[in-house]
């Protein structure tokens, strides 16, 4: 009897600290399809606003998807080598290297992004094109993608299969494609679905990185709060959950796949 | 045997020669120290000791896993292999864990080797089947590698190693993760497997009874240097040094005085057919093995003591008998003798069983 009162009480205080958090969510995706928010739910349900944000803002939905794309293309393409031979090395040198490629996540996005105006900000064409985001998105992101690598090889004992399939006589690159790779199959999805839901939300850095021509959807939002109607900045959040959430749940499943633990802390 | 295998009409893959072979680690631990070791065509040579002793890495340089220190060579057939690295050198090899590739099933495992050659499909197929019916897996072919038994692992990974035809097959220690009754089935279907293949062989491994039935010869190993090379027997009744004594199967190794023709005890005087020139007269050290001790009436024996304890060990029993030398002496005897502790019993040792060791001596 005791016992079950204790734990009424458990469930009862977690679900008041869920709605606690759910409820805003809820509560401003409604606004979204609300006609008038301040008159309430009774002035009727429209998508009127949804439509008016991807009249308005399609663009930076897009090239939140382009840029979240290519961001996931370079953490791949430099990630996984990267952490394959940090794991095969495992020394003194490689462990300062991990924590270098980690360094990212303990500056502040708003230094990092200043670091960048001050390094690359004197080449225009480059500041001026999304492909600047992108530098910023991939050193913000590279670090999940190579520590999810990493727990993976950690797990499998990839330097014996290395091993292995150098002792039949497959070359470097060979192995790389017919082992390695393979093998670190959870790594790799673990850490392309992470990439990409950082990239889509990143906000900090990609805010002192954009142009007006070169907005992404988390700054188009701040934007949409600061100068439209509420409904339209609401319609926003929807859009973006909408895109965000199927991923975060993937993230999610796939996380129960997962051997060991891969996820960093933010 | 001499370095060429001449005689052996089976003999398949190429001699090994490691010459003056050292490695020193990046962190500066000295792994091995300079060693020579010729492996002949054909031949299966065990490498043995305990765990340390450098025979892994002497192994790993014979692969191309690792690089000798400078002045170190392996060669195949004549030719200096050194710098070439393992994926060049035609190499089997099966590894403690066996390193299977958890993304390919049996056959594919298996058939890797060949697949990176360029075998055609068919005859790839032709070739896994062939090893799979050779190492007993029918059925499994298509199994994922988390699916197999240990002992099973163990067959896939030493099919995928012959699967390519190696010069030389290098074992790491491949049937240490099984369980006792399984390695010994399964020694005895490797050494059926080596004998049938006719191939060069390196085996690692630091259990003597393993190295005793697969090697045509042993290396015991020691803290990087090589104790003793011999045949099983030799290494067993002949060894070089007391280390390779208490390391191969069971040893009294007891103290006493030698004087030209035969040997003091406490307990009394025992013959020695065995006595290098090089030993001169003085404290030496002495190796008989349990099972070539006989227990004789005491009256008239040479070496005379008192039973101390008696374990029933199924096919025998073995006795210690204290008050002949400093320590109670292990003695073999058949259960159709009755001991009891306390007894007073009489040793009788063949001369040709008692052996001296020399560079041990106080």
């Amino acid at each position: 009897m005791r016992d079950r009162v204790i734990f009424a009480a458990q469930l009862l205080f977690t679900m008041l600290v869920a709605a606690f958090l759910i409820v805003p969510a809820a509560l401003s995706m409604l606004a979204g399809i609300t006609l008038n928010y301040f008159r309430g739910i009774q002035s009727g349900l429209t998508l009127q606003w949804v439509v008016q944000v991807w009249e308005l803002y399609s663009d930076t939905i897009f090239r939140s998807l382009v840029i979240a794309l290519a961001t996931l293309g370079v953490t791949l393409v430099v990630g996984i080598p990267a952490a394959y031979a940090l794991h095969l090395r495992s020394d003194r040198f490689s462990r300062a290297i991990e924590e270098i490629i980690t360094l990212p996540l303990a500056i502040p996005g708003l230094a990092l992004a200043l670091a960048l105006l001050l390094t690359y900000g004197g080449f225009s064409d480059f500041r001026r094109s999304w492909l600047f985001i992108l530098a910023g998105h991939a050193v913000f992101t590279l670090p999940f993608m190579v520590r999810s690598v990493l727990a993976v090889f950690g797990a499998i004992d990839v330097k014996t299969l290395d091993e292995g399939a150098a002792s039949l006589g497959a070359s470097p690159w060979r192995r790389f494609r017919d082992v390695i790779v393979p093998n670190a199959a959870p790594g790799i999805l673990a850490g392309s679905l992470m990439v990409v839901t950082l990239s889509l939300g990143e906000f900090n850095l990609t805010w002192m990185l954009h142009t007006p021509l070169t907005k992404t959807l988390p700054v188009g939002l701040a934007d949409s709060y600061a100068s439209m109607r509420l409904e339209v900045a609401s319609a926003y959040t929807l859009v973006f959950f909408v895109m965000i959430i199927p991923l975060l749940v993937a993230m999610q499943i796939f996380a129960g796949y997962r051997r060991g633990p891969t996820v960093l802390p933010r | 045997m001499s370095p060429e295998g001449s005689g052996n009409s089976n003999a398949h893959g190429v001699a090994v020669y490691v010459e003056n072979c050292a490695k020193t680690f990046a962190d500066g631990t000295h792994g091995l120290g300079p060693v020579m070791l010729d492996v002949a065509r054909g031949e299966t040579v065990v490498l043995l000791g305990p765990s340390g002793c450098g025979k892994t890495t002497l192994l790993r340089i014979i692969a191309g896993l690792e690089t000798p220190d400078a002045g170190g060579r392996v060669l195949f057939n004549k030719i200096d292999v050194t710098r070439v690295p393992i994926e060049r050198r035609n190499v089997g090899m099966v590894f403690q864990s066996y390193a299977l590739f958890p993304n390919m099933n049996v056959a594919e495992n298996i058939g890797y080797g060949l697949k990176i050659r360029s075998v055609n499909g068919a005859e790839r197929g032709r070739r896994v089947a062939e090893l799979v019916a050779l190492t007993g897996i029918e059925g499994l072919e298509h199994r994922r590698v988390d699916q197999l038994s240990g002992g099973q692992r163990q067959r896939v990974a030493l099919a995928r190693a012959v699967a390519v035809r190696p010069s030389v097959l290098l074992l790491d220690e491949p049937l240490t993760a099984l369980d006792a009754a399984l390695r010994e089935r399964l020694r005895g279907e490797l050494d059926r497997l080596l004998r049938t293949l006719g191939i060069t062989t390196v085996y690692v491994t630091h259990d003597q009874s393993e190295a005793m039935a697969l090697g045509d010869r042993i290396v015991v190993m020691r803290k990087g240097a090589i104790a003793q090379i011999g045949t099983p027997r030799e290494i067993y009744f002949a060894p070089a040094s007391r280390f390779v004594a208490e390391f191969v199967g069971a040893a009294n190794i007891v103290e006493a005085t030698y004087t030209g023709e035969s040997l003091l005890l406490p307990g009394g005087k025992l013959a020695a057919a065995d006595a290098p020139n090089a030993i001169p007269n003085g404290r030496v050290f002495v190796m008989i093995r349990p099972e070539s001790i006989r227990v004789v009436s005491p009256d008239g024996a040479g070496l005379c003591g008192q039973v101390e304890t008696v374990s029933f060990v199924g096919d025998r029993q073995r006795a210690a008998i204290g008050g002949i030398a400093g320590k109670p002496i292990m003695v073999d005897v058949p259960n159709s003798i009755a001991l009891k502790l306390g007894d007073r019993v009489g040793l009788a040792v063949d001369p040709s069983a008692v052996r001296l060791l020399p560079g041990d001596r106080v």
